[in-house]
């Protein structure tokens, strides 16, 4: 049982998102950033897709009423244990009645906790993930609040402390040019590149609303309503570009200026408000060679702490 | 005649990428419910492959959601374009679902809004909108949100300037040609003409979303518009 004392704001139970259920109009949810859950996960031995806590505000404590391991990843919170400093990325040890406290992103914006054997709360829908806006999933469907005790899985037979490398943040952002790319002018085409977009303030888990010059489409022809998933940057008659992310609606009918690629939709879960991002352009091969690398990150993790390629 | 439409949509079906792992086909024309039921069809077939994450219909356009580290994003494109050829219209289903509406009043604050715009009085708009029967084309945007057609034209009336922060669950809208049941609580911008007390998405249910695509629907009214 993990004992939730102070829950800071918008702390939800996330695992890496629910699958096959789009067509019913079911987000996707699940971490914001998906790699540094998988990496939660992997230090404390759980299978990648076990349900953590995503944090996006501290200050939180939270009390681990058996002995665990667990793991932080993601933003660093500079997070304590009984007072003594926890490393992001490190496998940690708790033993039954100690209390972490994590103040509050240092730099980026979002940390994950995993603890041995996951958060057991049920499975709906596919996933254990928080949905938010249908208010489904995850800890009763919500934000975390004080005095929430969370169910854990089984505990696991760790021995060491093991550490891990963990990506650095760049505001470049690769993309593919969307099936609208073509009907915006030259000069929008241009400027969508060139310019460094501000992450607007209303930006939430469904999509990133960016600021910046005004990208003006040369056709008026509206779209019908079509299938859309997180990555996809549209752009409604404002011209102001909209990046969807985790908790997106299903469809949608705004023109489709480009898509992010997988391996750097991370990268705006630790991005803040106000901060400026820049699109880079890339094709097919860029965001292959993208996810090869991602891949043999996960390997050599998994060759080091355990033997074997997981 | 129906052989001939199926004929012109396969026609006009283009094939295109979005992004890495999702493959799109979309029809031009006007929307076509003969179109739309090759859609459902093709759908199933797409969701055998155990490389689809997801198959995403929209309205007479269909999203597929692959693992690029499967098959290429060209490799999906000719399977659907070799599908579409081969796949024939179904129904999908032959259900018809009632569901009881209140109309007017606090349920339905913009009742008045969409009999002006039609010039109809409050008693004709009910009428008109409890005697259509709907068909749902697909679900989206929101948790067992289905998007229908069979809305009497004169009741097409332009989305609300300002759209509302909150539209109470189970509220029934007009969206521009369009009508449709909010399932959850949240912002909407339709004008509001009842609610039911229907629950279309129940998580907790063994089948969580009430409605599915070629479903026909009717809207039943609940006493007197005034209470």
């Amino acid at each position: 049982m993990l004992d939730i004392i102070r829950p800071g704001i918008q702390t939800t139970v996330q695992d890496l998102g629910r699958h096959g259920y789009r067509h019913l109009g079911v987000a996707q949810c699940g971490a914001m950033d998906g790699p540094a859950l998988w990496l939660a996960n992997r230090l404390v031995n759980n299978a990648a897709n076990l349900a953590g806590l995503e944090m996006v505000a501290g200050p939180i404590e939270i009390r681990f009423e058996r002995a665990a391991w667990f793991a932080l990843t993601g933003a660093d919170f500079a997070a304590t244990l009984d007072g003594q400093a926890v490393h992001s990325g490190w496998r940690n040890h708790s033993a039954v009645g100690q209390v972490l406290k994590l103040h509050g992103a240092k730099a980026g914006m979002r940390a994950y906790l995993a603890v041995d054997g996951g958060i057991a709360v049920a499975e709906i829908l596919g996933g254990r993930a928080t949905d938010i806006q249908a208010k489904f999933g995850g800890f009763k469907g919500r934000a975390l609040k004080a005095g929430d005790q969370l169910p854990l899985g089984p505990t696991s037979h760790l021995e060491r402390r093991i550490g891990a490398w963990q990506a650095e943040w760049s505001p470049q952002v690769r993309v593919l040019p969307g099936p609208e790319f073509e009907q915006f002018s030259p000069d929008a085409r241009a400027t969508f590149f060139e310019h460094a977009w501000t992450i607007s303030a209303q930006s939430n888990r469904m999509a990133y609303r960016l600021e910046g010059p005004v990208l003006t489409r040369n056709v008026s022809e509206e779209l019908r309503s079509h299938g859309v998933l997180p990555g996809v940057v549209q752009v409604p008659s404002n011209g102001q570009p909209i990046v969807l992310l985790a908790d997106s609606q299903t469809t949608g009918g705004y023109p489709r200026i480009a898509v992010v690629i997988e391996a750097d939709l991370w990268k705006f879960a630790q991005a803040p408000a106000g901060r400026k991002i820049h699109f880079v352009e890339t094709d097919l091969d860029g965001a292959c060679a993208a996810r090869e690398e991602w891949r043999h990150n996960r390997y050599r993790f998994e060759l080091s702490a355990y033997g074997n390629h997981g | 005649m129906a052989a001939l439409s199926a004929t012109l949509s396969r026609n006009k079906m283009r094939f295109y990428l979005l992004g890495e792992c999702a493959a799109c086909m979309s029809a031009s024309g006007p929307v076509d419910l003969s179109c739309q039921q090759r859609i459902w069809s093709m759908a199933e077939q797409l969701r055998q492959l155990a490389t689809c994450r997801d198959i995403v219909p929209g309205m007479n356009n269909l999203t597929a959601i692959f693992d690029p580290d499967q098959h290429s994003g060209d490799q999906m494109l000719a399977v659907m374009e070799q599908q579409w050829t081969a796949v024939q219209g179904q129904a999908y289903s032959s259900r018809t679902i009632e569901i009881p509406v209140r109309y007017g009043g606090a349920d339905g604050p913009d009742l008045e809004v969409v009999a002006a715009h039609a010039g109809m009085t409050l008693e004709e708009v009910i009428a008109a909108h409890s005697s259509a029967e709907y068909v749902v084309y697909f679900l989206g945007f929101q948790h067992g949100f289905a998007y229908m057609g069979g809305l009497p034209e004169r009741l097409a009336t332009p989305r609300r300037a300002d759209p509302r922060l909150k539209v109470p669950a189970g509220s029934v809208g007009i969206g521009g040609a369009q009508t449709g049941i909010y399932p959850s609580a949240g912002p909407g911008g339709w004008n509001l003409i009842g609610r039911t007390d229907l629950r279309l998405f129940d998580p907790s249910r063994e089948e969580p979303i009430l409605l599915q695509p070629g479903d026909l629907i009717k809207f039943v009214p609940l006493g007197d518009p005034s209470d």
